[in-house]
């Protein structure tokens, strides 16, 4: 089960950090994930289906995203000192660090997927259609912030359903929708239905994952900047 | 999976997509939607419109949750500083 072996992960992570702070650190992050995986623990589902959502959710996916985010916060935090005037808003400032984010995501997705290629060829306002080979990212080999966000959500059990035969009538109702999504997925507002709906798919995952990872990152940051002893493990 | 017997729909021109596929991705798509009112559906169907309605509605719950917490931790990240911020770079090195 995936979330029984976000459990175990964290300690193997506490041996391999090289300072003493960033060993402090991860106690942090694991015991604050640890405790919300707990919760999360008791509805563990049956992984048979979720496994070709595995990627989203693996360790090492999780890894190299937390690792290419706070590399890009870096530079957005950078970037923002060394101009003469900082943003004024806080919502450049925020629309600068979602455009980091973002980025980031699209880097850790390798490329395989039509929004992340649509999200990193945006940056450089390239018109690329099909392009296959995917963008050479440094990913760098650091050790991240460990089990930020290893607790698995989805760990309520769903019953089978099966989908309402599509008749006449629902077919363009059902075209339209998927046209909406299309268009809040980035880049494929002119894809064919089949290719919208897996994209949609990634994609939410992308985004959950993204969410944890943020989320996480924030509590982190919360909870150093108010609490000074670290929690009990 | 169910097996994908081709039988095309007649509503595209470009490429022959069958109902079940698109059938198969609707379901995959309805996995992994937050379980918030399909608890009480009795019946085992979904409708396709609904998952898409509800697709559409949690891709921009996410993504209002992203863009409200990549401004908290941008005004995390301004405002902490020296020791936090040695703390990061130090997860990179």
């Amino acid at each position: 089960m995936a979330s029984l072996v976000s459990d175990t992960e964290p300690p193997t992570y506490l041996n391999s950090s090289p300072t003493d702070l960033v060993r402090r650190k991860k106690r942090q992050s694991a015991s604050s994930s640890a405790a919300s995986s707990r919760r999360n623990n008791a509805a563990s589902a049956t992984a048979g289906d979720g496994d070709s959502h595995a990627p989203w959710r693996s360790e090492k996916q999780q890894r190299s995203y937390s690792a290419n985010l706070i590399q890009a916060l870096q530079q957005v935090r950078l970037s923002s000192s060394a101009a003469e005037t900082p943003y004024p808003t806080a919502q450049k400032r925020g629309k600068a660090f979602r455009e980091a984010a973002d980025r980031a995501l699209a880097v850790s997705a390798r490329g395989r997927t039509l929004w992340s290629r649509a999200i990193l060829f945006n940056r450089f306002k390239l018109k690329f259609r099909k392009q296959k080979r995917p963008r050479p990212a440094a990913i760098p080999a650091v050790i991240t912030r460990g089990s930020s966000s290893s607790s698995s959500g989805r760990g309520t059990k769903k019953r089978r359903v099966t989908v309402v035969k599509l008749n006449k009538k629902s077919i363009p109702t059902v075209n339209r929708k998927v046209r909406v999504l299309g268009r809040l997925v980035p880049g494929c507002k002119k894809e064919s239905v089949p290719v919208i709906l897996e994209e949609a798919t990634d994609y939410i995952q992308a985004l959950e994952m993204q969410v944890r990872a943020m989320k996480s990152l924030a509590e982190l940051l919360s909870g150093s900047g108010s609490g000074s002893a670290p929690p009990p493990i | 999976m169910s097996s994908r017997r081709s039988r095309s729909s007649r509503q595209t021109g470009a490429s022959m997509i069958s109902e079940d596929q698109i059938n198969d991705l609707v379901l995959q798509l309805h996995r992994l939607l937050p379980e918030l009112g399909n608890n009480h559906r009795r019946s085992g169907k979904v409708s396709a419109s609904k998952v898409l309605q509800e697709t559409c509605t949690y891709i921009r719950n996410l993504n209002k949750e992203v863009d409200d917490l990549s401004e908290r931790l941008s005004q995390l990240l301004e405002s902490t500083d020296s020791a936090q911020a040695a703390l990061i770079r130090s997860l990179l090195m």
